[in-house]
């Protein structure tokens, strides 16, 4: 509790946080809501007007990482670890504290996303059961990223380099991906991929055709996120801070 | 500034990750470059059952991919001559079927040529060497008279809505054209092509067309010998082509087209920057570096250091700017001249066939490679310079540079705004790397996911540097009036 208290502290005391907080919810509304203004006929209405966690996330990447990176940037992590010597208490703290943070930051987000959406698409953004699925998806999806980008920090340590790693994870698959001409590959790439397979959550029309099912990929994320956490926590503990 | 330059390159080449993610940008850009390819297993077999690689589509007088199939009707014409001819009736015509007059090296598969021509959808244009065309003038009459007239190596085409007032559509030169030629008329109707624009995936559907032309009102002029003879150029296409002829009338049916190649999606054909796909990974590396020669600076206190060894603040960004622009120059043109070769030669034992492209053209991708790499890094080190944090930094550059080239391919935008985002974002920059030009003659999906930016290369690489330009702007006059 302690510890978790620490964190908490740490975080809401960095002038940057509250930034970063605003940039996750403007980054993700104002490119949803352009996208949903120009969705071209036949599309998914809730992928179109969801489409800002794209680029929200990498707002989120930032928080994840920093938490950890600051810390080893500054030399804090040295302090840190001899006032609380439970290195993995300490880490699943800073983990809870920023993913707590980032589902609130990621709900207002989602849900003035969904609000932009309803007033800008053609028709509106009906409130069915696949909708309210790729809403809540979304701000987990944002949770799962934010414990993705931590792990990597406790291993990468330096900002920028996790910062590069997290983001070319994320990013550079679905571009490789438009140049695997064999369906099979090409589907098992977008499985594979944390971006592609988490984001299959926001299908709602032709959900048969992504290349995994909603929650399953979102699965497949939560998997990325954990391999990179454990991986983390075990180079913290064999590691000199 | 010199000497500041050479502590800039000390600082660089003694940070050992650095040199490490500067050198690792190489391989990343080849292996990512190598996993497009690599996932995709090309299963075809030609009309005799050969295998792709011997299915590699023929190429035009200027080396490019062509379509050349066509039904021709033609006789010799040695030296100089005329042909006229009126198209009465061109039926069952896609916009691009076409049917008119020919002058053609012999019936060889992408020999040279110049033809006037009867559009189903586009009017009377002149092409020749698959790659020009010129429009004739607009005519609201159903039938035109189409005239071609060789001189020497001069071919020129004037058509005439009623076989009196002719006009002039233009004057050719073409390369190679012996004194023997074949002459005559042609029609050709190429694939009927439907693109419909689902939700992020682009489906085009379609299937083989013929299209049926009357001409009547024939004659030609100068050294004609043999009999009309009709030729499916381009082989046997196994459909009802042919021709009649009934009292100087002549009704032609073709199939087939006379084009250059366009790439996308989903084609067997893979261009120069299909290779270069691991750019994007390569560049993270480099912007991660870039960002942490200025960052790193600011964290440890050196920037007070080095502004206390040399108090003119703008000449010091300058120093940094040229060590990290030029390694990163460097490093891109290494990544780019070994992905090209390494990538392509996977692509054909995959059973992929590759756009021809010429030498001066690859030479320009990858030193474009190489500047994307350096206005790249000196973007990331000028809004390090203003950011200074690593975190910021890198996402500002990566969400700049590649999250735009990212929703524009592969994300749910329909084309108008994915073509606006890699024109007025530095993902424009990208452009540099297009090999393969727009053909208007040529009916496509052009848009950014089948690799068309809408800037050309000169172009889009100009919006990365404006955005550059401005962050070091931003970042000098930060760094002179700020505290270190």
């Amino acid at each position: 509790m302690t510890t978790l208290h620490a964190e908490w502290t740490k975080v809401r005391t960095v002038p940057g946080t509250v930034w970063l907080l605003v940039g996750v919810v403007a980054l993700t509304v104002a490119p949803g809501a352009l996208a949903a203004g120009a969705m071209p006929s036949g599309g998914d209405p809730a992928k179109s007007a969801l489409t800002g966690i794209v680029v929200g996330q990498a707002i989120v990447v930032i928080l994840g990482v920093a938490t950890v990176s600051g810390e080893y940037g500054t030399g804090m992590i040295r302090t840190t670890f001899t006032a609380l010597p439970h290195r993995l208490e300490v880490l699943a703290a800073k983990a809870l504290v920023v993913t707590g943070l980032v589902l609130a930051a990621g709900a207002v987000a989602v849900a003035g996303s969904v609000a932009a959406g309803e007033a800008l698409l053609p028709g509106g953004l009906p409130f069915t059961g696949p909708v309210v699925r790729a809403a809540a998806g979304s701000v987990l999806y944002l949770g799962l990223i934010a414990v993705l980008s931590v792990g990597v920090a406790v291993l990468v340590r330096d900002a920028a380099a996790a910062v590069g790693l997290v983001l070319g994870l994320l990013y550079l698959t679905p571009i490789v991906a438009t140049l695997v001409a064999d369906p099979t590959w090409h589907d098992r790439l977008r499985t594979l991929s944390p971006m592609t397979a988490g984001l299959a959550i926001q299908s709602t029309v032709d959900v048969a055709a992504e290349p995994v099912a909603p929650w399953s990929g979102l699965g497949v994320l939560a998997l990325w996120a954990a391999a990179a956490l454990v991986t983390g926590a075990a180079a913290l503990r064999l590691r000199d801070a | 500034m010199r000497h500041l330059i050479h502590a800039e390159w000390t600082k660089f080449r003694t940070v050992r990750g650095w040199v490490i993610g500067m050198l690792v940008a190489i391989p990343l850009t080849v292996l990512v470059g190598l996993l497009g390819p690599a996932g995709s297993q090309m299963s075809c077999a030609g009309p005799d059952g050969q295998p792709c690689e011997n299915n590699v589509p023929p190429t035009g007088p200027g080396g490019e991919a062509v379509h050349d199939s066509f039904y021709f009707l033609h006789r010799t014409l040695t030296g100089d001559g005329t042909i006229t001819a009126r198209v009465a009736t061109l039926t069952d015509a896609e916009p691009w079927s076409k049917a008119g007059v020919i002058v053609k090296r012999d019936t060889e598969v992408g020999s040279t040529y110049a033809a006037v021509l009867l559009t189903g959808g586009h009017g009377v244009r002149m092409q020749h060497d698959f790659t020009e065309d010129v429009a004739g003038p607009v005519s609201t009459s159903d039938h035109q008279w189409l005239r071609l007239t060789r001189d020497g190596n001069t071919l020129t085409g004037t058509t005439s809505p009623d076989g009196e007032h002719w006009a002039t559509i233009g004057s050719v030169q073409l390369g190679g054209l012996g004194d023997a030629v074949q002459a005559g008329m042609f029609v050709s109707s190429p694939e009927h092509v439907e693109i419909t624009r689902g939700f992020g995936s682009v489906d085009a559907s379609g299937g083989p067309t013929m299209a049926t032309a009357t001409f009547d009102d024939v004659s030609v002029d100068g050294g004609w010998a043999g009999d009309w003879r009709g030729t499916e150029v381009g082989g046997e296409s196994g459909m009802d082509t042919g021709h009649q002829e009934s009292g100087g009338e002549f009704t032609i049916t073709g199939h087939g087209d006379i084009a250059p190649i366009v790439p996308d999606q989903g084609s067997r054909g893979r261009t120069v920057e299909n290779a270069l796909i691991g750019v994007f990974a390569g560049l993270i590396a480099v912007l991660v570096v870039a960002t942490l020669f200025v960052t790193s600076e600011h964290r440890r206190g050196l920037l007070r250091t080095s502004l206390a060894a040399s108090p003119r603040r703008g000449q010091l960004f300058a120093a940094k700017a040229v060590v990290i622009g030029g390694v990163s120059f460097v490093t891109g043109v290494a990544s780019a001249a070994l992905a090209i070769p390494l990538v392509e030669q996977v692509e054909v034992a995959k059973g992929m066939f590759l756009f021809p492209a010429s030498t001066w053209t690859e030479v320009r991708v990858v030193l474009g490679t190489g500047l994307l790499f350096a206005v790249g890094a000196v973007l990331a080190l000028a809004v390090g310079m203003l950011l200074r944090r690593s975190a910021g930094t890198v996402t500002t550059v990566v969400v700049g540079v590649v999250l735009p080239y990212l929703l524009a391919v592969a994300s749910v935008l329909p084309s108008g705004p994915a073509e606006w985002l890699t024109a007025v974002t530095p993902a424009a920059g990208f452009a540099v790397q297009q090999t393969v030009p727009e053909y208007p003659q040529v009916n496509a999906s052009y848009t950014p996911a089948d690799g068309y930016f809408p800037l050309s290369p000169g172009g889009g690489f100009a919006v990365l540097c404006a955005y550059a330009v401005a962050a070091v702007v931003l970042a000098v006059v930060a760094l002179r009036r700020r505290d270190a």
